[in-house]
């Protein structure tokens, strides 16, 4: 019934729309005007309006930055980052301004030149000098943004060798979470294979492979040492992920059948970072930023920055993937299928 | 020839369906979009409610959306659905289809001065796909498991596994089907274009006497020829590896407790292919609003455009460098830091040429002697939008700051504002500015100004905030952001935004009525509404199969001869021979 009458009162105001047009075309068929034609005063009252939505766009862009811009993300946690930021500004001084500029013209070109009907536009069809200049401008400031930009990208995405990097952490994704894997006391991850993959090895770690036995894989949170270079490799179990670390500035996609990489060396603990923003409760959270289904938007883990020494403490207490009771047993067996070859 | 094409149009289903009419075809074109436009609209303003009010039920919802919303709230899988849709039919079918193929056949035989396109049947044919595709396309939306679910641009292996999303079960058939249709669809549409451009311009008609709105027609259409067969190819394997058991983007899976059988194919290759194209598409979009803005700005600020073989040549090198910088969408998929350094460099290239555009437009408005039409009030609107949105884009070209910004909010933010508003804002000004030549009826004023304002103030109060959003590491195509604290206190942004979508959504419903109200009971047009020197205005108001009647017209100069000194009105149309000495600006 509710919606009958919606229905109808739609149906009625278009009909109520229409007369209400028809009758002002009417009126201005009257006073000799076509309705379509732009009349002056029509002129006037747009050419104002445009200066009226001058101000109040900017008005409305100021607010923003003034009540949203605190709520942004807190300083760069991480040594490129800081890099990174600093290009940001960078650019920012070049886009704002640049904004303000062409919409002051914009609108005030609207308001200033209106119709009038004793004037002629001036007939000024080009000037090859004026177009080489804002040519030139832009494609000068441009070479500035991308040679200073490229310097930042390639310092930042050249992967670190073993000797460079003091932690390797791989990150696993799937549906729906988060796996940190630590290479353990060898120094060396074990080989995976998509095979290997069972209830509790969901990694998928080969238990042949000695170097997989002291593996250890965390998930929910996990954590990294403060001011050390961290290698992340990052791999997917099904379609594709983003891993993003949006504190450290850092971000790269997990794909299935291949390893990706990113390496950052964190500045400030997490303690350092609560202290910062002001916040008991932060957390360095690694989101998931590329669509990979329907639980997508709730698929994040904690990353918990600390000094050394607490990382070592931490690290020793996780449980390998063969603890070293199992491994006697799982040592015959290798041999004997070696042996039986 | 005349009198043939008389006893065709007295045909009901000549006249309105199997017509080669290149002025009808383009009417067919453009109610097709605005209707795919609207439901992509609806759309966006169901997901909305959903970021705006996470987790609140509203009855209505579930009176629409039925079993997508239980309960009144959105099902998650359903959000992403939506927002799948909702860029499909925007970008493909609103601002591809919608905006160039109308204009490209209305503008292009009317304002080169041909009878009709190269060929009507292909044309026919062309838009016969469209129509086709369209119908798939909404077909997908009801089939089980719902449609395509990936994202717009459907990246394997999600596409690809009905185990990994149900939208990617019949509805991503459906959705590969629709856009292979698609694209043999823009090929036909687009060599048409081109034939008719180099071949059928009417005497005296040169290369350098061409609107500028021909002109970018004609570059979208090659760059939609070089592209779109690319995605025909992308989308042809990613229908094999559904279908017949192919890896080409896939490899090494595990998903619902099983192994797949699937090894040594890489979904980067489907991002190579998919961007290819999709990255021009951007332009396609683009282009043809810009030519559109060119003719509106330069007819109502009564002033030549500055700079026409600037402005021609701005468009060669945007089409020309979009072909070269799809991999910025890929800087952190793990391609290679050099390819990401080169595609840095060929992408903020592409902001030279544009840049040299917006300042073309606003010295035309300098010291111009402007009328605000509705048109032009859109045109200006546009080179707002162009402005707003390109900035953001040095940000986001910039592979060093796109690593924490890529496929956040802030790339949401900037590709709505300078492809979406853009694109719209040129179609509005198409529509407002040729309403008269496609329905021999004018638009009712009052209401296409309040239509104005209250579309860009929606406008910018949706896609602003989502800049910040951006910047806070917000990801897009999130089903809510209350899952993780450091979002908290960002939620009445979305509050904000939702509610202009509102405004914005009711705004498009006063354009809609504005054209069936004036399609049936505007004003008649007048022979020239616009005061305008281009030829269309030079035909009978009545459309007649050929165009002219009689002989076709004979140009003399260029299209921008406005308030040129020494003449009568501030106004000469092309077909007037040029006075004893004077000069012809198009050949100087």
């Amino acid at each position: 019934m509710l919606n009958i009458l919606i229905i109808i009162a739609v149906l009625l105001g278009i009909i109520a729309l229409s007369k209400v047009v028809q009758i002002l075309d009417l009126s201005s068929t009257i006073r000799g005007i076509q309705p379509y034609e732009t009349t002056d005063s029509n002129n006037k009252t747009q050419s104002r309006l445009m200066l009226v939505f001058l101000v109040a766009y900017f008005s409305f862009v100021i607010y923003q930055m003034l009540v949203w811009g605190p709520h942004l993300l807190p300083i760069a946690a991480s040594e490129h980052g800081a890099a990174v930021d600093s290009l940001f500004n960078v650019t920012w001084w070049i886009i704002i301004p640049v904004f303000f500029i062409t919409h002051i013209l914009l609108f005030y070109f609207s308001f200033k030149y209106v119709y009038n009907k004793n004037r002629r536009a001036e007939f000024y069809a080009h000037n090859n000098k004026l177009e080489m200049f804002w040519t030139a401008v832009p494609a000068t400031v441009l070479l500035i943004l991308i040679l200073y930009g490229l310097s930042v990208w390639n310092s930042t995405m050249t992967p670190l060798t073993s000797d460079e990097s003091d932690v390797e952490i791989e990150i696993y994704a799937r549906q729906f979470d988060w796996t940190a894997r630590y290479p353990g006391n060898d120094g060396k991850f074990g080989n995976v294979n998509v095979r290997n993959i069972s209830g509790t090895n969901f990694l998928g770690l080969d238990s042949a492979d000695t170097d997989a036995w002291d593996d250890k894989y965390v998930k929910a949170e996990f954590l990294i040492p403060v001011n050390k270079a961290v290698q992340f490799y990052f791999r997917s179990q099904d379609v594709i992920h983003s891993a993003y670390m949006p504190h450290f500035r850092a971000q790269m996609n997990c794909v299935p059948g291949m390893v990706t990489r990113f390496n950052f060396v964190p500045t400030h603990t997490t303690e350092e970072m609560r202290e910062i923003t002001g916040n008991p409760d932060f957390h360095y959270q690694l989101l998931c930023n590329k669509i990979c289904g329907a639980a997508h938007y709730n698929m994040g883990m904690d990353i918990i920055v600390v000094s050394q020494e607490e990382y070592d403490a931490w690290l020793k207490e996780q449980k390998e993937f063969i603890p070293i009771e199992g491994r006697a047993s799982l040592k015959k067996d290798i041999n004997n299928q070696l042996s039986s070859l | 020839m005349a009198t043939t094409a008389n006893r065709e149009s007295k045909d009901f289903l000549f006249k309105y369906i199997f017509s080669t009419d290149h002025k009808m075809i383009a009417k067919q074109f453009l109610m097709t979009g605005i209707f795919m436009g609207i439901i992509g609209m609806l759309m966006s303003v169901a997901f909305r409610v959903q970021l705006g009010f996470p987790n609140q039920s509203f009855p209505i919802m579930e009176t629409f959306l039925g079993s997508w919303a239980p309960g009144g709230i959105l099902a998650p899988d359903k959000y992403l659905a939506l927002v799948t849709m909702h860029g499909t039919i925007m970008v493909f079918f609103l601002l591809t289809a919608g905006l160039s193929c109308t204009f490209s056949n209305l503008l292009i035989p009317l304002q080169i001065g041909a009878r009709d396109m190269a060929s009507g049947t292909i044309n026919m044919i062309s838009s016969w796909i469209f129509m086709l595709a369209s119908c798939i396309m909404l077909y997908s939306i009801f089939v089980e498991g719902g449609p395509a679910s990936a994202g717009w641009t459907v990246y394997p292996p999600l596409s690809a596994l009905p185990q990994a999303i149900p939208g990617s079960g019949f509805g991503m058939t459906l959705w590969l089907i629709s856009m292979a249709l698609f694209i043999i669809q823009s090929v036909l549409g687009g060599l048409n274009y081109i034939v008719t451009v180099l071949n059928l311009r009417t005497k005296g008609m040169s290369m350098t006497r061409l609107p500028l709105s021909v002109w970018a027609l004609l570059i979208t259409a090659i760059l939609g020829l070089l592209s779109f067969p690319v995605l025909v190819s992308a989308v042809l394997l990613l229908f094999m590896d559904r279908s017949f058991g192919t890896s080409f983007y896939l490899s090494d899976i595990f998903i619902s407790g099983q192994v797949l059988e699937v090894s040594g194919g890489s979904p980067i290759l489907f991002e190579h292919l998919f961007w290819f194209l999709g990255h021009p598409e951007v332009y396609i979009v683009l282009l043809p609003a810009l030519g559109i803005a060119s003719e509106v700005i330069t007819t109502n600020a009564r002033k030549p455009i500055f700079g026409y073989r600037a402005m021609i040549g701005s468009l060669i090198a945007i089409a020309f460098i979009s072909l070269l910088v799809w991999g910025h969408h890929m800087f952190v998929t793990g391609m290679n830091p050099f390819l990401g350094a080169v595609f840095t460099f060929t992408t903020l290239l592409v902001a030279i040429p544009s840049a040299v555009k917006v300042f073309n437009y606003l010295t035309t408005l300098w010291k111009g002697n402007i009328k605000f039409t509705p048109a032009m009030l859109f045109g200006i609107g546009l080179v707002s939008t162009f402005i707003s949105g390109g900035l953001t884009g040095l940000v986001l070209g910039n592979s060093t700051l796109d690593i924490n910004v890529h496929d956040t909010y802030f790339v949401v933010g900037h590709f709505h504002i300078v492809m979406g508003l853009t694109g719209v804002f040129g179609m509005m000004a198409g529509v407002y500015h040729w309403f008269p030549k496609m329905y021999g009826r004018m638009m009712h004023k009052g209401l296409g100004y309040a239509h104005f304002w209250m579309t860009i103030v929606a406008a910018y109060g949706v896609f602003f905030p989502m800049h910040f959003l951006g910047l806070a590491g917000v990801p897009r195509r999130y089903y809510t952001n209350t899952e993780f604290p450091m979002f908290d206190n960002l939620m009445d942004i979305n509050v904000v935004i939702t509610a202009f979508t509102f405004l914005g959504a009711f705004a498009q419903f006063v354009f809609l009525f504005n054209i069936f109200y004036s399609m049936f009971k505007g004003p008649k047009a007048p022979q020239n509404p616009w005061d305008s020197n281009t030829l269309e205005w030079t035909t009978p108001v009545e459309h007649i199969h050929g165009n002219w009647p009689g002989e076709l017209p004979v140009v003399y100069r260029w299209p921008y001869d406005y308030s040129k000194p020494g003449a009568e009105h501030d106004f000469i149309p092309q077909t007037v021979p040029l006075a004893e000495g004077e000069k012809d600006q198009g050949h100087l």
